[in-house]
């Protein structure tokens, strides 16, 4: 394949992972989240992969695979078997309502967009003008964050979130070195079983997997 | 100007026009295959347009001269679009007429006048059927103009002949903004040729009929013709959307000869392009008129991300 078409298909995935976060925002159910989720994982790992590949970077297809195995394969199938035994998929409006979110979004976008431009230029990889999409998709996580009241949508920002960095990472210098990532990797995966026993705990005293319950100190 | 320009402008015009029942025919052929019913002939629309040009016209008593004007009206803008979009060859003479933007002008100039006309009578049903049709357009026309500065951004010009030009005979790249743009263009063309998920184009239940809410006073010719300019609407929308972003076939200028190969492949298009109209209708289910604004956003922000993503990555 020409080099051209590689750096055309990975621009199209970076597009599709963009496309992604929005439809995270305006999705309502917990299980559209979780399979929304996972395809941008697999978005994320499918350029990583062709990163690897046009660039002769090994260490990348570490990255990719471990991507796939974690937040295509195990997280979602976890968050899966969380929301069918507390029966949590209902349609859940979030706090802002939904076009006012997407405009946001926006607003979001063309600011990181900026906030990439002399970053990106200062970088010498092939995919660098990425990097805006990067940044966008972890302000987008991080809004998605702050508009779900409920434990799950939250934690499926937060992943998102890395989701966005670890782009950030392979776009800006072709990734972190491999011992980093794995050590990310691993306390992604800590972070989310101990967010999933969390997410038991809450159920079991609130009744309910509404955050702002806790917001109150005092019980009643 | 040449001779040979004006009568091929002619010759596609007259061919949208003729061409155009066809197509919605195709289009209700294919969706009754897919839902298992027997198909009505693909001359129906035709036999239907025949029926109604030989009744005569009931209108209401309180009825302006408005009402009986607007069909005309309406039936001669989308005549004037279906000429301005190149079908069958690139660049003809009456394309300077308008650009992109004054196409989508035209568009709403029907619009407005198929509204007044709903409303003129005073029905509860016409004013309701002109109200929810305003909210649908306002909201998809943002969408469409983003559409078209995509694709006007790529060709540098808003000229329908260059965009089709460039985008034709460039060579063979990804561009993720014009598949945004796509997306976008698909919604946006749902919604203004009220079909399935926006409108139902085979309902009379006054809770989610829009476009057959502000036609119902309408009868013979003048539905004929308001019937005969929603699939000219249709027609011309798909050429629109084959236009930019499936170009490949298009005769460029001074090519007679290109010709009979851009007729079949126009040909082709449309009818994959009908059967997949046909098959997304049949999948998804009508949305609620409150969540119409939700979908249009979402045209919305896929038109404006597939702009933003031209400047970050393809500029």
């Amino acid at each position: 394949m020409h080099p051209a078409y590689h750096l055309q298909l990975i621009n199209l995935l970076a597009a599709l992972l963009l496309l992604i976060s929005f439809a995270m925002l305006a999705q309502r159910r917990v299980a559209g989240l979780i399979t929304l989720f996972a395809w941008q994982g697999t978005a994320l790992a499918a350029s990583t992969a062709l990163v690897a590949w046009s660039t002769g970077q090994h260490h990348l297809y570490y990255s990719a695979a471990i991507t796939l195995t974690l937040k295509v394969i195990a997280m979602p199938w976890y968050f899966y078997r969380i929301v069918k035994k507390l029966d949590v998929n209902r349609v859940v409006e979030p706090m802002i309502n939904i076009p006012t979110t997407m405009l946001i979004g926006i607003v979001l976008v063309i600011f990181s967009f900026n906030l990439a431009l002399p970053i990106s230029e200062m970088s010498g990889t092939v995919m660098r003008s990425t990097l805006g999409i990067a940044l966008a998709t972890v302000l987008l996580a991080f809004l998605m964050m702050i508009t779900r009241t409920k434990a799950i949508p939250q934690v499926i920002g937060f992943l998102a979130m890395e989701n966005g960095l670890f782009f950030a990472a392979t776009s800006a210098t072709y990734g972190m070195p491999l011992v980093v990532e794995l050590g990310v990797a691993l306390d992604v995966l800590v972070a989310v079983f101990v967010l999933g026993i969390f997410i038991f705990q809450i159920r079991e005293t609130f009744d309910s997997l509404d955050l702002k319950h806790m917001e109150k100190l005092k019980e009643r | 100007m040449t001779s040979t320009g004006v009568l091929l402008q002619l010759a596609q015009t007259l061919l949208a026009i003729l061409l155009a029942p066809i197509l919605m025919g195709w289009v209700n052929q294919c969706r009754a295959w897919l839902q298992g019913r027997s198909a009505p002939p693909l001359t129906q629309p035709y036999r239907t347009l025949r029926k109604l040009f030989h009744k005569d016209a009931v209108i209401a008593h309180h009825a302006s001269p408005l009402f009986r004007f607007a069909p005309y009206m309406i039936f001669a803008c989308m005549a004037l679009a279906a000429g301005i979009v190149p079908t069958l060859a690139n660049d003809l003479p009456f394309s300077p007429a308008a650009d992109v933007i004054a196409l989508v002008g035209i568009f709403a100039l029907a619009r407005v006048f198929l509204a007044l006309a709903a409303m003129d009578i005073g029905t509860a049903f016409g004013s309701l059927g002109a109200r929810r049709e305003m909210l649908v357009s306002f909201l998809a026309e943002p969408a469409l103009l983003m559409v078209f500065f995509t694709a006007s951004l790529i060709s540098h010009s808003t000229e329908l002949p260059v965009i089709v030009e460039t985008l034709a005979l460039r060579q063979f790249a990804i561009y993720p903004s014009l598949a945004f743009a796509a997306v976008a263009f698909w919604m946006v063309s749902v919604a203004e040729n009220a079909r399935i998920p926006v409108d139902n184009p085979g309902t009379h239940l006054e809770l989610t009929m829009i476009h057959e809410a502000m036609i119902l006073e309408y009868s013979a010719r003048h539905l004929a013709l308001i019937e005969w300019a929603v699939a000219l609407k249709l027609f011309t929308y798909s050429a629109l959307g084959i236009a930019l972003f499936l170009p490949w076939g298009i005769a460029p200028q001074g090519n007679p000869g290109a010709l009979p190969l851009a007729l079949a492949a126009m040909i082709l298009k449309l009818l994959i392009g009908g059967a997949a109209l046909a098959l997304i209708e049949t999948v998804s289910a009508k949305l609620r008129l409150f969540r119409v604004p939700e979908f249009l956003a979402t045209a919305f922000l896929l038109a404006v991300l597939g702009m933003l993503i031209h400047f970050l990555l393809e500029a």
